[in-house]
């Protein structure tokens, strides 16, 4: 019975909690999607149709950003053949794709600073922000090193520092937020000499890609890589080859941030809806519990009673005993008229201690008598 | 106050050549068994590579690396260690608030594994971030509230305290006269009947806290839905890593038991063994109903997502071997031993849940993430990542071993019968 209670109240919450938890997910992305953004957010638009793969970015990256940079110097073209991604050294690299014909395709690699950031939302420090003006930032005095950032991103982008002992860190793009601020251009666009990178308002550069598209067909795919991907990033990418070629992951539109929300959304559920259903079901246990304490209790308080009748019948008895016994001494000092008085009293006081402590002796061996019967009573009331 | 000050000063204060040969005998009174001498081999290991990790670095030790930042540590010793653990949570509602009064003698090794388990998944968690000093930061710091992580950090700190105080009252019996210089002003069983007073709502609390982590801990993949393989993947995975710990706890409870009975018969009293068989048996059953429930939701995970063509694939088969072998083969092992009352059948289905839960966990942090990647950017463990798993095991076990020696865990306290 109390099982079948049990399981059938996990099941009831466990369905609710499912339920809530996708009808909040619906909720929540139909929320997401109108989510102000700032209209003023800075990007970089990459096209690789422009791309020359001279790794000139690559350099220009470590430099404002004080990274040491790779061991082969940035013009040796044969890295170019393994794939690569961003390190702890390097915040971006190029790699080379076969793309079609004789040409290959170029594209550069960095942190996209997606426009609902998967990494700031997995941080259980909030280390990550996402900037008005664009920039995803990371703050390295939060930090935990817990690593969940890498694995939310769904580009995974983030790097860790694992040889470090006392102070590993994050680290990933900036954007340039530090030069940003100081008005001037991100690295590597400033460096870019071909102008595959494009540096300027989200929003323009969305419109200089699908003017770009529109203008040249064949050129590019269909798709400008970024604007809708997992919500928006403020990097973009054109490319002549679909995305995915380019080592691009094929992701919605729906953000990091709205799958985990059902998830979390489920908790007020759970902080509700449980303490009323347990409780409730201590209740009914405790409820149960106390029927049965009460007929325990009425057993044993009627086991009691015959126990106590018992033993006063058998005191009563012991008390007409020593009685009799009394006053069978005392007719025999009558008789022994004769006698000395002084020893037929004796005699009789005699006889008058040896019934009481009779008496006394009956008495205890009641009361035990009775507390084993109040024993087997409590036993019969606790199993019944 | 000052009755405390002038107890402290009559304390015998012990000389340097006291602690030593104090600490020497204790070393040599413990008995020499393999057993113990393949716990002190890994200890020793363990507190080797501990040394290692806290001077050359995470790089050093183990084989992480920027596209892999999640390996065993957290596999193992986060994901498996809280499911695990959740024989605490399990335990203490089916006896308290379901009022199957009958399992009583199963709750407090249940607490006990509980507050191990849930304090050395913490320590397992030290070696495993960076900067393992600043783990109180998300909750005292600098709140992350819409992080999936840190909802599990603060419901396991929280839990951690629950399980603490929950525990509490075993020590404190054993506390009760011990220590003569205590008795002036300590009332140990005054506080002890506080706390014992505390346990439904700390049952409460403890139910709720677990239904969140538990979820979460399931919730945390929920990110990366191009990363996990789609037989994986699914917006029902805080649901089944919830269902699953029940199953989890209700199976380590039972395999506990029959450890425990192997190796500390002594330290039990007549109730506590009279009771653990039908603990077993009836947990067996309860487990054995979560389980084939908890095999329906997959399946109907999978219709629902419509991904049956992977299960043609190598991943597929993977898939199969862990629904069949590991979740409705114990589930029938658990049905049938718990009916025909055949105490190695629902043992053995213990064992066979436990691997289940295992392999799941390992599955979803590790083998089917990152299953896009080519096979040489791929993870697996170190040797040195290896022995800290295991030297956390050893740790709890040992933890475990040498509690229930000193504290009434498997028996009742002589003063404190029916008591708690
Ligand atoms: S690309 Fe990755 S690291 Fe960069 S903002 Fe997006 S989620 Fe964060
Ligand atoms: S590793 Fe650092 S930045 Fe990344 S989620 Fe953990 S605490 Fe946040
Ligand atoms: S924006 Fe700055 S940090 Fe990012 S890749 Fe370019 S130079 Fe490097």
């Amino acid at each position: 019975m109390h099982r079948r209670n049990f399981l059938k109240l996990l099941g009831i919450t466990g369905g609710v909690a499912a339920a809530s938890g996708t009808g909040i997910h619906k909720a929540s992305a139909a929320s997401a999607a109108s989510v102000k953004r700032n209209p003023d957010a800075v990007g970089v638009l990459h096209d690789s149709t422009l791309c020359i793969g001279c790794r000139r970015c690559e350099e220009a990256c470590a430099v404002v950003n004080n990274r040491p940079g790779p061991e082969k110097p940035y013009d040796n073209r044969a890295v170019l053949d393994t794939k690569r991604r961003p390190s702890v050294d390097s915040y971006t690299v190029v790699n080379k794709y076969p793309g079609q014909g004789a040409r290959p395709v170029f594209r550069k690699t960095q942190c996209n600073h997606c426009q609902e950031p998967a990494c700031a939302s997995a941080c259980f420090v909030k280390a990550f922000t996402k900037t008005p003006e664009g920039p995803v930032v990371y703050d390295p005095s939060l930090c935990v090193g817990c690593r969940y950032c890498m694995i939310a991103c769904p580009f995974t982008i983030p790097s860790y520092d694992y040889d470090k002992v006392l102070n590993p860190l994050v680290h990933k793009c900036t954007l340039c937020a530090p030069r940003l601020a100081e008005g001037k251009q991100p690295g590597c666009v400033e460096v870019c000499p071909t102008g595959a990178l494009l540096f300027g308002k989200r929003e323009e550069l969305l419109d200089i890609a699908r003017k770009r598209i529109a203008d040249a067909p064949g050129k590019y795919v269909k798709h400008i890589y970024g604007e809708k991907e997992v919500g928006g990033t403020n990097w973009l990418y054109l490319s002549p080859v679909p995305h995915e070629e380019l080592g691009q992951p094929v992701l919605d539109a729906t953000s990091v941030p709205e799958l985990t929300s059902g998830a979390l959304g489920s908790v007020p559920m759970i902080a509700g809806l449980w303490p009323v259903l347990l409780t409730g079901a201590w209740a009914i246990t405790r409820r149960k519990e106390k029927v049965s304490e009460e007929e325990r209790e009425s057993a044993v308080s009627a086991a009691l009673a015959k126990a106590s009748a018992a033993n006063a019948e058998e005191l009563r008895k012991a008390l007409e005993k020593a009685a009799k016994d009394k006053e069978n001494a005392l007719a025999k000092a009558e008789k022994d008229k004769e006698a000395a008085v002084a020893a037929a009293l004796a005699e009789a006081k005699a006889a008058c201690e040896a019934a009481a402590d009779n008496a006394g002796g009956t008495d205890a061996a009641g009361q035990e008598q009775a507390a084993d019967a109040a024993n087997a009573g409590t036993k019969d009331g606790g199993e019944s | 106050m000052r009755g405390l000050i002038r107890k402290l000063k009559t304390l015998p204060i012990p000389t340097l050549r006291e602690a030593v040969d104090f600490g020497r005998d204790t070393l040599l009174s413990i008995p020499r068994t393999p057993g113990n001498y393949l716990t002190a081999a890994i200890l020793l290991l363990g507190g080797l590579v501990t040394i290692l990790r806290f001077t050359i670095g995470i790089g050093g030790v183990t084989n992480l690396d920027d596209a892999n930042p999640w390996g065993i540590w957290i596999a193992f010793d986060l994901l498996c260690g809280v499911a695990l653990a959740a024989g605490g949570y399990t335990t203490s509602a089916a006896c308290y608030l379901f009022g199957l009064k009958r399992y009583h003698g199963a709750v407090r090794p249940a607490i006990l594994t509980a507050f191990l388990g849930y304090a050395f998944v913490v320590i397992a968690l030290h070696f495993d971030v960076g900067q393992p000093w600043r783990l109180v930061y998300p909750i005292f710091l600098s709140q992350g509230t819409t992080s999936v992580l840190f909802e599990v950090g603060l419901c396991v700190f929280i839990y951690l305290c629950v399980l603490f105080t929950e525990w509490t009252p075993a020590a404190f019996e054993w506390l009760d006269g011990r220590f003569a210089w205590f008795d002036g002003f300590i009332n140990w069983r005054k506080i002890r009947n506080f706390v014992v007073r505390l346990t439904i709502p700390l049952t409460i609390l403890g139910v709720i806290l677990s239904t969140m982590h538990q979820s979460s801990l399931g919730a945390l993949f929920l990110t990366s839905p191009g990363k996990l393989h789609p037989l994986w993947y699914s917006s029902f995975l805080p649901v089944f890593f919830f269902v699953s710990s029940m199953f989890a706890g209700l199976s380590m409870v039972i395999f506990e038991g029959g450890l425990a009975h192997a190796g500390l018969h002594d330290k039990m009293d007549q109730a506590h063994l009279d009771s653990s068989h039908e603990v077993a048996f009836g947990f067996a059953k309860a487990a054995s109903f979560i389980m084939a429930g908890y095999f329906c939701m997959r399946i109907f995970d999978l219709a629902m997502s419509n991904n049956w063509a992977y299960l043609a694939t190598g991943y597929g088969i993977l898939y199969l071997v862990e629904l069949f072998g590991f979740v409705i083969f114990p589930c029938f092992l658990f049905a049938m031993g718990s009916r025909e009352k055949k105490l190695w059948l629902v043992r053995f289905g213990a064992v066979m849940a436990i691997l289940g839960i295992v392999l799941n966990r390992f599955i979803v942090c590790l083998i089917a993430f990152n299953w896009q990647l080519p096979s040489d950017e791929r993870y697996f463990p170190s040797i040195m990542e290896v022995i800290v798993s295991v030297f956390i095991v050893t740790c709890i076990v040992t933890a475990y071993r040498l509690i229930c020696h000193f504290l009434p865990i498997l028996h009742e306290h002589p003063d404190y019968k029916d008591a708690h």
